[in-house]
C-alpha cells in the first residue's frame, strides 16, 4: 500500500508504458493512471504503475523548508 | 536516488529534531498516531522515535491492509489456490499470513497449490494469456493506493476479452478506518490522539479533501505525510505547532506528490469498476460500515466472489490478543501478554504481528525494549578509521 | 560414439552407471576438470596431505536461474565451497563434485556449467578430484543440482572460531553487501529490472591468505551467504554470546542494490553475498587489517562496520544515519518482496 518511490521517465513506450530509471536500474511500468507524462518527468511508482507525477518545484520547496525551519 | 536521498539527510534530521524539542511544551504530552504501515516502517527503520523528546508518544495505527484482512478472507484465498485448475496470484506480503489451522498460501504451495508471487498486477494479465486452460485469480488487497492498479487490470481483462481472469477483491478504504479509530474514543469522551500523521500514497490517489471532514469532526489536526524520514519529522513538527495553537486543520506536507483533488483519472477508473460494500470485517477492529469495496455486479464475470463458491468459515483470534487495542493506539505492543511469548513474526497470533508493517511486528523486529549504551564515540572512531584507510 | 553436446539432452541412462554414463564422464566432465587424480577414474581420490590440520566443507547448490549475471550454478558451487573452507584460514587443496541432473537437460548447457566450474577451480588452484553423477526423471529436479565438498589445510598458527570473539573487537566486511541475492531476485523471469548489477560470486582464498598473514590472531571469519550479513552476524553473536553494534553509514552498499531493494521493499542486510567475508578482529589490529584488505582487489571496498559489545540479549544492533538505533533481527526465513 505504501511502498512507492519516485522514478525518472527515460522513454515513452507504446500501450501506455514507459521505461523508467532509478539509480541506474531500469524497468518498464504502466502510465495508465496518469496523463501528459514526458521524458524527464518523475513519477511515483507503485506495484508497476505510475500513480502521479512528482512536482519538482514542490520538492525543492519542501527541501528549502527544512533548511528554513532549521534556521529559526 | 533523486527525490529520495535528499529526504534522508541525517544532519537535517538532527536539526529538525532540535526544532521539535524546542516547540514541544515540556509540561504536556503529545500523542501522535501514524496511520500508515509504511510510516511505522520508516519510523522504526530510522529510529525516529529515538530523536523525539520523551513527551511525544507515537502510537501506531491500523494502516496495514495485510494486518486488517480477516482470517476468513485468507482462508478463502487458500481454498481457491488449492483447487487444481486455479492459479492464485498474490503480492509477497500475503504469502506467509496464517489462516485457519496455521495454513498459509506458502504452505498451500508446498501442498501443490499453484500460487504465484507477483510484483505487479500487470503480471496477472500475462499469466492469464499464457495459461488459457486455467483460472487465474488475483488476490487483490490494499488501500486506495493499490486499488487503481487493480482497476486497470479489470479494464485490460475486458479489452483483451480474457475469460479466465478473476479478481478476489479485498480493497479497503482509509477514511472509514480513521473513523473506526477515532469514533469509539469520541463516544467515550476520551482524547485518543492529539494529532494524526496522515497517509501519503493513499492521498496521492484520493487527494487531501477526504480528510477535511475527519479533522473537523474529531477536532484533530492531520498532516498528509511523505514516507522519507525528513517528511515524518517535518510532519511531527507541523502537528506539534498546530496542537500548541489549538487548531485542527489538514496540512499537506507531501506537496511534491499530493494535491487537494488527487488523481482524478485513477478515481474515475475505480468508480467505474467498484462500489461500496455495506459492511466489511476488519481483523482486530470488527465490522465497519462502508469501509471496503467490491466489484460492480455489471462485471460479475470477473468477480471471484461471484464465480467461485467460497465457504465462509469463522476463524477467531486468540482471546488474550490485544490487537484491537494496539491497532487503535490504546495499548503498546509490549503491553500484550502474548508479545514475544509466543507471538512473534514467525508465529503470529494476531493481525498486528502477521505483517512486517504491523505495529507489533515492527516493534519486535526493530525494538524489543533494547537498552543501549551510548556508543556515539565508538561510531565516530569507526568513521575516522574507514576514512584513514582509504 | 561421440556425445552430441551441442543439441543432445540428459537421458536417464546417463545416471545408470553403464556405458552412457561412462561416455558422459569421459567426454564432458573429464576433459573439463582434467587432473591426475580424476583421470584415474576411481570412485575416490587418493591424495597426500602433509601432517597438518584438515578442513572439510560441503555445500549443495540449487540456485535458480542456473545462469545469472556474474556467474552460474557451476562457478557458484566452486566459490561457495572454497569460501567455506578458507573462512577457517585454510589453504584449499581439493574439491569433489556431485551432480544431480534432470532428464532432458540440454548437454550444451551442462557443458557450459562444467566449463565454468573448471575455470573457477583452476583460478583457485584447487582441482576437482572425484565426483558422482545421478539422473532423475523429468520434472523431479530444477535442471541441475550440484554438491561440492572441499578440503583444505590450516597452518599451525591459526585457530579461528566464534568462541574467540570478545567485546571490543572490530567487525569488518570485505566489500559491498547484497549484490548476489539482489542479482538473483532481479533476474527472475517476472521481474523486469535491467541494470549493470552482477553477482559478486568469487573465491576468497587469496584475500584470506594475505589477511591471516598480516593478522594471524583474527578471531573469526565467515562468508554471509543465504540470509545475508544480518543472519551471519546473528549466528556469530549467538555462538560467541556477545552483542554487536553496527554503524549503518559505514556499511558499503551499491547504488543499484539500494535501488532494487527499495523497489521491492527488501533490506540489503538480508540479501545473500557470494564473494564477501565478515571478519572479527582484535581492535589493535583492525586498522592495519583494513589497509591490507583494501590493497587487495577482492577487498578494495572493505570497511570497519561495527564493534562487538557486551550484551546479555546477544542482539545485533544498528545505529542509523539518524542517530537512532534498531535491532538487526535474525530472520526466520527468506525476505519476500512487499507492496506495503
Amino acid at each position: 500500500m505504501c511502498l512507492a518511490i519516485p522514478v525518472r521517465v527515460e522513454q515513452l513506450l507504446e500501450n501506455d508504458q514507459a521505461l523508467v530509471d532509478l539509480s541506474g536500474v531500469k524497468t518498464t511500468i504502466s502510465l495508465a493512471l496518469v496523463d501528459n507524462v514526458e521524458v524527464g518527468d518523475f513519477v511515483i511508482l507503485h506495484v508497476g504503475y505510475a500513480l502521479n507525477k512528482l512536482d519538482p518545484v514542490e520538492a525543492e520547496e519542501t527541501l528549502k523548508l527544512f533548511a528554513e525551519d532549521n534556521q529559526r | 536516488m533523486k527525490y529520495v536521498n535528499e529526504f534522508r539527510d541525517g544532519k537535517k534530521a538532527e536539526q529538525l529534531a532540535k526544532l521539535i524539542a524546542t516547540e514541544a511544551k515540556p509540561e504536556r504530552e503529545y500523542r501522535l498516531m501514524e496511520f500508515c504501515g509504511g510510516h511505522t516502517h520508516t519510523i522504526f527503520r530510522y529510529g525516529i522515535d529515538d530523536l523525539l523528546p520523551s513527551n511525544i508518544k507515537m502510537l501506531h495505527g491500523p494502516g496495514c491492509p495485510v494486518c486488517v484482512l480477516p482470517m476468513k478472507r485468507i482462508d478463502a484465498a487458500i481454498e481457491l489456490a488449492l483447487s487444481p485448475n486455479n492459479i492464485l496470484c498474490s503480492y509477497g506480503d500475503m504469502l506467509r499470513i496464517p489462516g485457519r489451522a496455521r495454513m498459509s498460501l506458502q504452505k498451500a504451495k508446498s501442498k501443490g497449490a499453484d500460487v504465484r508471487m507477483i510484483y505487479s498486477p500487470a503480471e496477472v494479465i500475462t499469466i492469464a494469456e499464457n495459461e488459457p486452460d486455467k483460472k487465474i485469480i488475483f488476490f487483490a488487497v490494499g488501500f486506495e493506493t493499490t486499488t487503481p492498479p487493480t482497476a486497470v487490470v479489470l479494464d485490460q481483462a475486458i479489452k483483451s476479452g480474457l475469460k479466465n481472469l478473476f479478481v478476489f477483491c479485498n480493497h479497503v478504504l482509509t477514511p472509514p478506518a480513521i473513523t473506526g479509530i477515532l469514533e469509539p474514543a469520541k463516544q467515550k469522551n476520551i482524547t485518543l490522539l492529539d494529532g494524526l500523521i496522515g497517509p501519503g500514497h493513499v492521498s496521492v490517489v484520493t487527494g487531501t479533501l477526504p480528510y477535511e471532514k475527519l479533522a473537523n469532526t474529531y477536532q484533530t489536526p492531520i498532516t498528509i505525510t511523505g514516507f522519507e524520514p525528513l517528511d515524518i519529522l517535518q510532519s511531527i513538527y507541523m502537528l506539534i505547532k498546530q496542537i500548541n495553537a489549538g487548531t485542527c486543520r489538514v496540512e499537506n506536507q507531501y506537496t511534491r506528490a499530493v494535491n487537494i483533488q488527487g488523481n482524478t483519472k485513477a478515481q474515475a477508473l475505480m468508480s467505474k469498476y467498484f462500489e461500496l460494500r455495506d459492511s466489511f470485517e476488519w481483523r482486530g477492529l470488527g465490522e465497519m460500515p462502508y469501509s471496503a469495496i467490491k466489484i460492480k455486479s455489471k462485471y460479475a464475470h470477473l468477480d471471484a466472489e461471484k464465480h467461485f463458491t467460497l465457504v465462509e468459515r469463522t476463524g477467531t483470534d486468540n482471546k488474550a490478543c490485544e490487537c484491537p487495542a494496539v491497532l487503535t493506539g490504546q495499548k503498546s505492543p509490549t503491553a500484550c501478554k502474548l508479545f514475544n511469548n509466543p507471538c512473534t513474526p514467525e508465529n503470529p497470533l494476531g493481525s498486528c504481528m502477521v505483517s512486517s508493517e504491523g505495529a507489533c511486528a515492527a516493534y519486535y523486529t526493530y525494538r524489543r525494549n533494547i537498552k543501549i549504551k551510548n556508543v556515539d564515540s565508538t561510531n565516530n572512531q569507526l568513521r575516522s578509521a574507514n576514512k584513514h584507510a582509504s | 560414439m561421440p556425445l552430441d553436446i551441442k543439441s543432445g539432452t540428459i537421458e536417464l541412462a546417463h545416471g545408470s552407471g553403464g556405458r552412457a554414463m561412462s561416455q558422459l564422464i569421459d567426454q564432458l566432465f573429464l576433459p573439463a576438470f582434467n587432473n591426475k587424480y580424476l583421470n584415474q577414474k576411481n570412485d575416490q581420490a587418493l591424495v597426500t596431505i602433509p601432517g597438518q590440520r584438515i578442513v572439510i566443507a560441503t555445500d549443495s547448490h540449487v540456485v535458480s536461474p542456473l545462469f545469472f549475471p556474474g556467474g552460474d550454478i557451476g562457478s557458484l558451487s566452486v566459490h561457495g565451497t572454497i569460501n567455506d573452507v578458507v573462512m577457517s584460514g585454510a589453504k584449499p587443496l581439493f574439491l569433489t563434485a556431485g551432480f544431480i541432473l534432470e532428464e532432458g537437460f540440454p548437454l550444451a548447457e551442462l557443458q557450459r556449467i562444467v566449463l565454468s566450474m573448471a575455470e573457477a577451480a583452476k583460478n583457485c588452484q584447487t582441482p576437482i578430484v572425484t565426483g558422482d553423477t545421478k539422473v532423475v526423471e523429468k520434472g523431479h529436479g530444477d535442471g541441475v543440482y550440484i554438491n561440492t565438498t572441499g578440503i583444505g589445510v590450516v597452518s599451525n598458527g591459526l585457530s579461528l572460531s566464534p568462541t574467540n570473539i570478545q567485546a571490543g573487537d572490530k567487525i569488518l566486511i570485505s566489500g559491498t553487501i547484497g549484490d548476489h541475492g539482489t542479482t538473483i531476485l532481479a533476474s527472475r523471469q517476472n521481474m523486469n529490472f535491467c541494470s549493470d548489477l552482477v553477482s559478486d560470486s568469487q573465491a576468497l582464498h587469496d584475500l584470506v591468505s594475505v589477511m591471516v598473514e598480516a593478522v594471524p590472531n583474527i578471531r573469526c571469519m565467515r562468508d554471509p551467504t543465504r540470509g545475508g550479513l544480518g543472519a551471519t552476524l546473528n549466528e556469530l553473536s549467538q555462538s560467541a554470546k556477545v552483542g554487536m553494534m553496527l554503524d549503518e553509514t559505514a556499511i558499503p552498499v551499491k547504488e543499484t542494490v539500494t535501488a532494487i531493494t527499495e523497489l521491492l521493499g527488501l533490506d540489503p542486510m538480508y540479501m545473500a553475498n557470494e564473494g564477501k567475508l565478515v571478519c572479527i578482529c582484535p581492535p589493535q589490529h583492525s586498522k592495519s587489517l583494513l589497509a591490507v584488505m583494501r590493497s587487495h582487489l577482492k577487498g578494495r571496498e572493505a570497511a570497519i562496520i561495527g564493534e562487538v559489545i557486551e550484551d546479555e540479549h546477544q542482539f545485533v544492533l544498528l545505529k542509523t544515519g539518524f542517530g537512532g538505533k534498531r535491532i538487526i533481527d535474525w530472520r526466520y526465513s527468506d525476505p519476500l518482496p512487499r507492496i506495503c
